[in-house]
């Protein structure tokens, strides 16, 4: 493998996904009851996408990965302090809203931007990654846009799999409908993929690795640009909890027999 | 007034998935909903007229093609120069696509090419006062918004299974073809194959009548102190086999493999369901062995009728979220289930 890649992972942070989340309307729209209060992690495919990214780049000797990140940089400080101790990275930080109910085409616009602005960026080298759908929006648009505003028409999105064949060409897994997974060959960088599970574990912290990271992470916080992103376009008419709560009927110390048969005679109706 | 296009592509044997068909009968919906607005049907694939043929009684004022060897399979190049091309020769301002795997990866992208906007996995589409609104899931489902947008063209990607699938009479379309040239920088990419379980190693099945969840305690120290997997993944497959039902699995039990401890050997994150998983469409589930509260339960968010097997009467994953709680041993009671449907 000889291609020196430069990969940018754009990704951002989500609450944590154990917390309760509750709609109150704000005066720039729908958003999180406390959203402020709010742990936050990094979004957990665009995390997969950056361990992937980062597995890569340690077998393509002369390569760098980027971690674009677009969020209010006192949270994505708070991420940082444990997200720098797992791979190595440079981060491109922008100052602004992460909420799921901003525009996709406006976090897409900043984030283009900010990549199109990396010093040497060298598009015959260059793999945009991120998660195929974040787990505030859910939409799966950014990645996308990105993707068009960068001119990049090799997309690929519920990646589990990346190779990079002897020729330089690589070799793509990507999720389609019914558990099955397309196979394609892509002549080589420029590409953008939205990565899915991959099939990496999460790395362990690395204080070296973390101590690296941060003589980087934090001139990149200082200096973040504001992006003011918002949902300007969208006009929403409610957002709500589900009101269901179903009536459980609760069967107790019934023999595994009986409980059996009740089951079967409901899956066969 | 909006011009409402249809954007179909055909599958390996020529014909419209079911999801097409669902988007089909949406946007007949949201036609008639609007009073009259146009409906036009824009299909892409290596032969589109027998898809068309498929719909010719929708009442669609035309029927467009993209049509040729270079569109039988998806590539994010091809599949947007199609789009983008239908878009434009039906000059649509509301776009309504199956959220395919095909669409979904290029849709987004030919929205922004044509200076519109996208909503995807839509479940609901509503037209009111001749204004289109349609309903879609934020946080992983666990919150739920009802929005518009004045920016056209609009594209709205509706999620299988959230719609009734159009029925209607088959005949003869006359399609007119849209022309569209590749270059060759649009291929750069070529689809090589499909990897795919075989038939009887597939546990993902979208069409099943039931979505059968694993969670965790099937890994876990029984009442003997041991763990016993190989009867558990055993117990599992023979379910399968025999009631042909879809295999969900939790976060945690997926999670197991990638820290390299003994789990099911045919899950994969595939099967994952939940937060950072799929939200799969089935009549009915049954969940053994999970545990957790809301956020690991939106799994089964679109499940009809729930039922659980948990060792725990107060678990959040069913009090409250499932319509029956067994609270028994799940070793058991799939042994006996297996039993009872393999002497049927």
């Amino acid at each position: 493998m000889s291609t020196a890649y430069q990969i940018v992972v754009c990704g951002s942070i989500v609450p944590d996904p154990l917390q309760t989340l509750e709609p109150v309307s704000s005066p720039a729209g729908p958003a999180l009851k406390n959203e402020a209060m709010l742990p936050s992690v990094l979004d957990p495919w665009a995390g997969h996408a950056l361990f992937e990214a980062a597995n890569l780049a340690k077998n393509a000797p002369g390569s760098k990965v980027y971690l674009v990140s677009l969020a209010p940089k006192a949270k994505l400080q708070q991420v940082m302090m444990t997200l720098a101790q797992k791979v190595p990275f440079e981060l491109i930080a922008l100052d602004g809203s992460a909420s799921g109910f901003t525009d996709a085409f406006e976090t897409a616009g900043a984030l283009a931007d900010a990549i199109l602005a990396i010093p040497g960026l060298d598009k015959s080298k260059l793999l945009v990654f991120g998660g195929w759908e974040s787990a505030s929006r859910c939409a799966g648009v950014t990645m996308q846009v990105i993707g068009e505003k960068l001119g990049i028409v090799d997309q690929f999105q519920g990646v589990d799999e990346l190779k990079v064949n002897a020729d330089g060409s690589l070799e793509i897994l990507e999720r389609i409908d019914g558990g099955k997974h397309q196979i394609s060959t892509c002549a080589g960088a420029p590409a953008l993929l939205g990565w899915a599970t991959g099939n990496l574990p999460e790395p362990k912290n690395n204080p070296q690795v973390g101590m690296a990271n941060m003589r980087v992470v934090m001139p990149a916080l200082q200096k973040a640009k504001p992006a003011p992103v918002g949902a300007g376009g969208i006009d929403f008419a409610s957002v709500a909890l589900p009101k269901q709560l179903r009536e459980t009927r609760i069967v107790k110390d019934a023999a595994p027999e009986e409980i059996a048969r009740e089951i079967v005679e409901w899956i066969s109706k | 007034m909006e011009n409402i296009l249809l954007l179909v592509h055909t599958e390996a044997d020529g014909s419209l998935a079911k999801s097409a068909l669902e988007s089909l009968q949406a946007a007949q919906a949201l036609a008639g909903g609007l009073g009259g607005a146009g409906l036009s049907v824009g299909i892409v694939g290596e032969k589109i007229q027998d898809a068309a043929n498929q719909i010719a009684g929708c009442g669609a004022a035309k029927f467009l093609g993209v049509e040729g060897a270079e569109f039988a399979q998806p590539r994010y190049a091809s599949d947007a120069a199609a789009a983008e091309a239908l878009c434009k020769a039906a000059q649509a301002t509301v776009v309504i696509a199956p959220a395919t795997s095909r669409w979904t990866r290029v849709l987004a992208g030919v929205a922004a090419r044509l200076n519109g906007r996208v909503e995807t996995h839509v479940t609901g589409l509503r037209a009111e006062n001749c204004a289109v609104s349609v309903t879609r899931w934020y946080y992983r489902q666990r919150m739920e918004a009802v929005l518009s947008r004045a920016q056209r063209p609009w594209f709205l990607l509706v999620d299988p299974g959230s719609q009734p699938a159009w029925e209607g009479a088959a005949g003869t379309a006359t399609v007119e073809p849209v022309a569209v040239s590749l270059p060759e920088s649009s291929k750069r990419t070529t689809v090589t194959g499909l990897r795919a379980p075989s038939a009887d190693a597939q546990t993902i099945r979208p069409d099943a009548d039931l979505l059968f969840v694993t969670g965790a305690g099937w890994t876990k120290k029984q009442a003997d102190g041991q763990t016993h997997v190989p009867e558990a993944e055993k117990i599992i497959f023979d379910f399968l086999k025999l009631t042909r039902a879809s295999l969900g699995s939790s976060k945690s039990l997926v999670d197991l493999g990638g820290e390299g401890q003994a789990v099911i050997s045919f899950l994969t994150h595939l099967n994952q369901i939940g937060q950072t998983g799929s939200t799969p469409r089935h009549p009915k589930g049954l969940s053994t062995c999970c545990h957790g509260e809301e956020p690991h339960a939106v799994g089964w968010r679109f499940i009809k009728e729930r039922r659980a097997i948990s060792l725990d009467a107060n678990c959040g994953w069913a009090r409250g979220k499932a319509d029956v709680l067994y609270v028994a041993d799940a070793f058991a009671v799939m042994a006996k289930v297996n039993e009872l449907v393999a002497a049927k």
